[in-house]
């Protein structure tokens, strides 16, 4: 059985058409208005709330100093539908866990979640995109070596119930480790990360880590699919379907046109949500030295701008990237439900399956009305069917 | 370049020349085009410059983080040249190296030239003394760098192994200097312990760091002096490698009278 997730970035649209060169890390924030942004709040969250009647599971993420993501702390929209929904599942992908000074304090976070909403908590774990680097101040030449010791001091301070324990790593420290409460779920919520190369998906393999993949298309998400299959075996943990994720912008219409234009409206998250000035976008040390070296020798934006790929492998121009074009690469299933079904179903003989569709159901300047109508064509002609998919 | 083990690690060094000892710890980047000036040197000294851990081909220990940690290093490898009398010359990264030495042990220590140095603060806490080059665009940070952008090195020209140095070096920069941005906050406080002679040069089109910065340094040491040199920016050994290597020379005489 495929679960199904509906994310938005809770973007800050009315300010894009202020802005061209960047949408990120040095627009000033005059451009928000936070009467607008309030309104803009209460609807996203609305429209998750919705979720919880229409059986399509919750995902939330944060960026920062960004008007494509009004959601700087991932848990705070979280702690709101913790309470508001009863029964859907609730995916935060996630705490950009080498960017914040307090791995506890992101353990508390996430136990006090997972109690408030009596189990339904997922906890994800991110590496950041490298334009996170600079309004977190955090040294990227050891984002890695901070990113796994704070995953393991958060699964240490949320599975120790015998009081205080000592943790003198490298770049953690505390004396006293005692988080209450602890979760409700046993041993700890389930642990996702969004991965975006072999490397990092078999790293996640290894530990049986839950991985959503962003953006990899028809081109390059069989590889991570199979490089975390191949570790997950050899490590002894599960290369089962649960544990892959894929994420989709969809589009579901009573048309095709009308799927095509939801779809269309909601991709201007990809048309925007990698604009950044080429220095944000590759900070030393962020990637390899080989890696790097691309980018300080060709153009600095090659590297993001080419992540986005047709079935074939060829790079696609985020900023004009068309529907049809989309749906070619696997970024973007849409159009009339049967054809959002088959779209998918064929994706997911290419990638050898999956267990969990994270759906792009808002994004860009698709309206209110039209985001729930998405919705609840989706959670009626579509969930459904996903019951078919292993 | 020569590879020197000590301790538990390797440093990769460029010896060159013979003469006084000349220990030349390099900055942030761009230490192929400090060949020139490498070279004049070489005439009158014995010029000793390590590649730091982490930079070029030495390697970094996981547990060297800090640039006090570097400083130890440079100790040790004077220990085992058995260097005496030295010259210490620091370039902006270099210099803050170099100012951790001076104030870790001045036994060895016969001058001292700090060159466009970052590495300690001086101003309030929302004052910007060190450019944050890490958010810059590349066109602005070749302009603050360089007097006349021209000398500033064509990547596009470099072989894949070059550049693919120049990323390590960037790299490690960061790994030391990322928090506090460029500085240690408490290493102004002991400068004091640095009794020997001290030339502060400057480019006079430095945006990285302003030649202000530099004049106020230069009274942090009882017996100091501020060289300013023309049409240079940050990097005045690349861009005016003779009229720096000139006042080093000139210094080197004054004190060793």
């Amino acid at each position: 059985m495929m679960h199904a997730w509906h994310f938005s970035e809770m973007a800050y649209h009315p300010a894009w058409a202020h802005l061209n060169e960047t949408y990120r890390v040095i627009i000033p924030n005059r451009l928000y208005d936070p009467q607008i942004g309030a309104d803009l709040y209460h609807r996203y969250l609305d429209e998750w709330a919705l979720c919880d009647e229409l059986g399509i599971n919750i995902m939330t993420n944060e960026h920062h100093a960004t008007a494509t993501c009004a959601d700087s702390v991932c848990t705070i929209p979280m702690a709101i539908l913790a309470r508001e929904t009863k029964k859907v599942r609730l995916l935060a992908l996630g705490m950009p866990i080498a960017n914040r000074e307090n791995p506890i304090r992101v353990a508390e976070e996430y136990s006090m979640l997972d109690v408030i909403s009596r189990g339904r908590i997922e906890m994800g774990f991110v590496k950041g995109v490298p334009f996170e680097i600079s309004p977190a101040n955090s040294n990227p030449a050891d984002l890695m070596e901070r990113f796994w010791e704070a995953h393991d001091l958060i699964l240490k301070a949320m599975t120790s119930h015998d009081g205080p324990f000592s943790w003198e790593g490298t770049h953690f420290q505390y004396r006293s480790v005692n988080i209450w409460p602890r979760p409700y779920q046993q041993p700890h919520p389930p642990v996702w990360m969004p991965v975006g190369s072999t490397g990092s998906a078999s790293e996640a393999a290894a530990r049986g880590i839950t991985i959503g993949v962003l953006n990899t298309g028809w081109a390059r998400t069989p590889g991570i699919f199979n490089a975390y299959r191949k570790t997950a075996a050899e490590s002894g943990h599960s290369p089962g379907h649960e544990k892959l994720a894929y994420m989709a912008l969809i589009g579901v219409g009573r048309t095709r046109e009308e799927g095509y234009r939801r779809a269309d409206q909601i991709l201007d998250y990809s048309r925007t949500s990698g604009v950044v000035s080429p220095q944000f976008a590759n900070p030393p040390g962020y990637v390899a030295p080989a890696m790097a070296a691309t980018a300080i020798k060709g153009s600095a934006t090659t590297a993001r701008a080419t992540r986005l790929q047709t079935r074939d492998g060829k790079p696609i121009n985020p900023r004009t990237v068309g529907v049809e074009d989309a749906i070619g690469a696997g970024l973007v299933f849409a159009g009339t439900p049967d054809d959002v079904w088959d779209q998918l179903k064929s994706f997911y003989d290419h990638v050898g399956g999956f267990g969990h569709l994270l759906m792009m159901g808002q994004g860009g300047h698709i309206s209110h009305e039209d985001t729930v109508d998405n919705l609840t064509l989706f959670s009626k002609e579509v969930l459904p069917r996903l019951a078919e998919l292993g | 370049m020569e590879r020197i083990d000590i301790g538990e690690t390797t440093i990769e060094a460029h010896i060159a020349g013979s003469g006084p000892p000349l220990l030349f710890l390099h900055g942030l980047d761009y230490f192929a085009q400090h060949r020139p000036f490498l070279d004049r040197l070489a005439r009158q000294f014995r010029v000793i410059a390590p590649r730091h851990p982490g930079f070029g081909a030495s390697p970094r220990p996981a547990w060297m983080r800090g640039v006090g940690d570097i400083a130890y290093l440079d100790l040790d490898l004077l220990d085992r040249l058995k260097l005496d009398d030295v010259l210490l010359v620091g370039a902006s990264f270099g210099g803050w190296i170099a100012m951790e030495l001076g104030i870790r042990s001045t036994a060895w220590l016969g001058g001292l030239v700090l060159i466009d140095t970052l590495g300690v603060k001086f101003g309030g806490r929302d004052e910007v003394e060190i450019a944050d080059i890490y958010a810059l665009p590349a066109d602005e940070l070749v302009r603050r760098a360089f007097a006349d952008p021209a000398n500033a090195p064509n990547y596009d020209a470099m072989s894949d192994a070059e550049v693919e140095e120049v990323a390590r070096d960037r790299e490690a920069a960061v790994l030391y200097g990322w928090r506090p941005f460029m500085h240690n906050p408490s290493l102004r406080h002991w400068l004091h312990r640095i009794k020997v002679p001290a030339l502060v040069v400057w480019g006079e089109q430095d945006r990285i760091v302003a030649p202000a910065y530099g004049a106020h340094l230069v009274q942090k040491f009882q017996y100091g002096r501020f060289v300013p040199i023309a049409d240079a920016g940050h990097y005045p050994q690349v861009e005016q490698p003779e009229a720096v290597a000139a006042a080093i020379e000139s210094f080197a005489r004054e004190i060793s009278r």
